[in-house]
């Protein structure tokens, strides 16, 4: 902790940027947990359960309902919606990029004399840049 | 040459995968039916990359590779509307077929490098791609994580994909 974390109990993407807090969100997963069970199942004090689940409630990431004393945390998957879109936008991408490599390799193989089966020869002379 | 009779391969489309390994990196990883060397070479030919670096939409229209230890690589993408985008580095270690290593910027954001590095791992006739990006310096990394780009990818991909689809 130190720099600049201020906007981390504003933002979504901040919020999970601190790995203890995603830890938390994949150990509540698509079930519901307390405060008590979380510390169980990870490497945390109670207080910190207890700070992190703050941040994640503040940007919206957990929902909290009260089943007597105890507070029961789920997450709200909608939320995370802005970065499944950019994550997704990344990936997407690549997966674009990919496929067509995929091709030119298919083409390469069926038409090896392309330019990979010539003997190898190290080809220090590149690309004639005009 | 127009290879007309492409073989199915088409069954790998869209299986990249995008991971973020530490805070510092983002990881992609794609397998291939084809030997290591070819996606080697057809990861540094400028004719071959051409062909699959840009979009339809956002041709690559410069792809300078100097395929040597200290030489620089660039690629510029003009989209439709003539807008220009331009990617630079400089390659650190060759070793063909299964290793490469160079340095990358966005000329939009000169001031943030990354490291990528390429492995190729062949296993009978097929090989797996990997490319590690890593961010160069600590600031670097922090505005990326401020701006919320890499802090996501792992929970989003590998586990939460269903929570966060609505419910519509």
């Amino acid at each position: 902790m130190g720099v600049s974390r201020a906007a981390t109990t504003t933002d979504v993407f901040n919020a999970i940027a601190e790995a203890s807090r995603r830890d938390i969100l994949m150990a509540i997963g698509d079930g519901e947990a307390g405060v008590g069970d979380l510390v169980d199942r990870l490497q945390l004090t109670q207080p910190q359960v207890s700070k992190h689940l703050a941040v994640l409630r503040r940007v919206n990431l957990v929902r909290c309902r009260a089943i007597g004393r105890e507070r029961r945390y789920t997450v709200n998957g909608t939320a995370l919606k802005p970065i499944h879109d950019w994550v997704s936008a990344f990936e997407r991408q690549w997966n674009l990029r990919l496929d067509r490599l995929d091709d030119v390799l298919a083409e390469m193989q069926t038409h090896p004399s392309e330019s990979e089966q010539q003997p190898r020869q190290e080809r220090p002379q590149q690309q004639e840049k005009s | 040459m127009n290879a007309t009779t492409t073989p199915q391969i088409g069954n790998r489309h869209g299986s990249a995968v995008v991971t973020t390994p530490s805070d510092h990196e983002i990881c992609i990883t794609r397998m291939f039916d084809a030997p290591a060397a070819a996606v080697f070479t057809a990861w540094t030919t400028p004719d071959l990359v051409k062909r699959w670096w840009g979009s339809d939409d956002a041709p690559l229209v410069v792809c300078d590779i100097d395929l040597r230890v200290g030489g620089s690589w660039r690629y510029v993408t003009r989209g439709q509307d003539g807008t220009e985008f331009g990617w630079r580095g400089v390659y650190r270690e060759i070793e063909r077929p299964d290793r490469l290593v160079s340095t990358e910027l966005f000329e939009g954001f000169p001031d943030a490098e990354a490291v990528n590095t390429l492995t190729l791992d062949e296993h009978e006739g097929t090989t797996t791609m990997r490319v590690i990006v890593l961010h160069a310096s600590k600031e670097n990394r922090d505005g990326h994580l401020e701006s919320g780009m890499e802090a996501g990818m792992q929970i989003v991909l590998d586990r939460f994909e269903d929570l966060v689809r609505p419910a519509t």
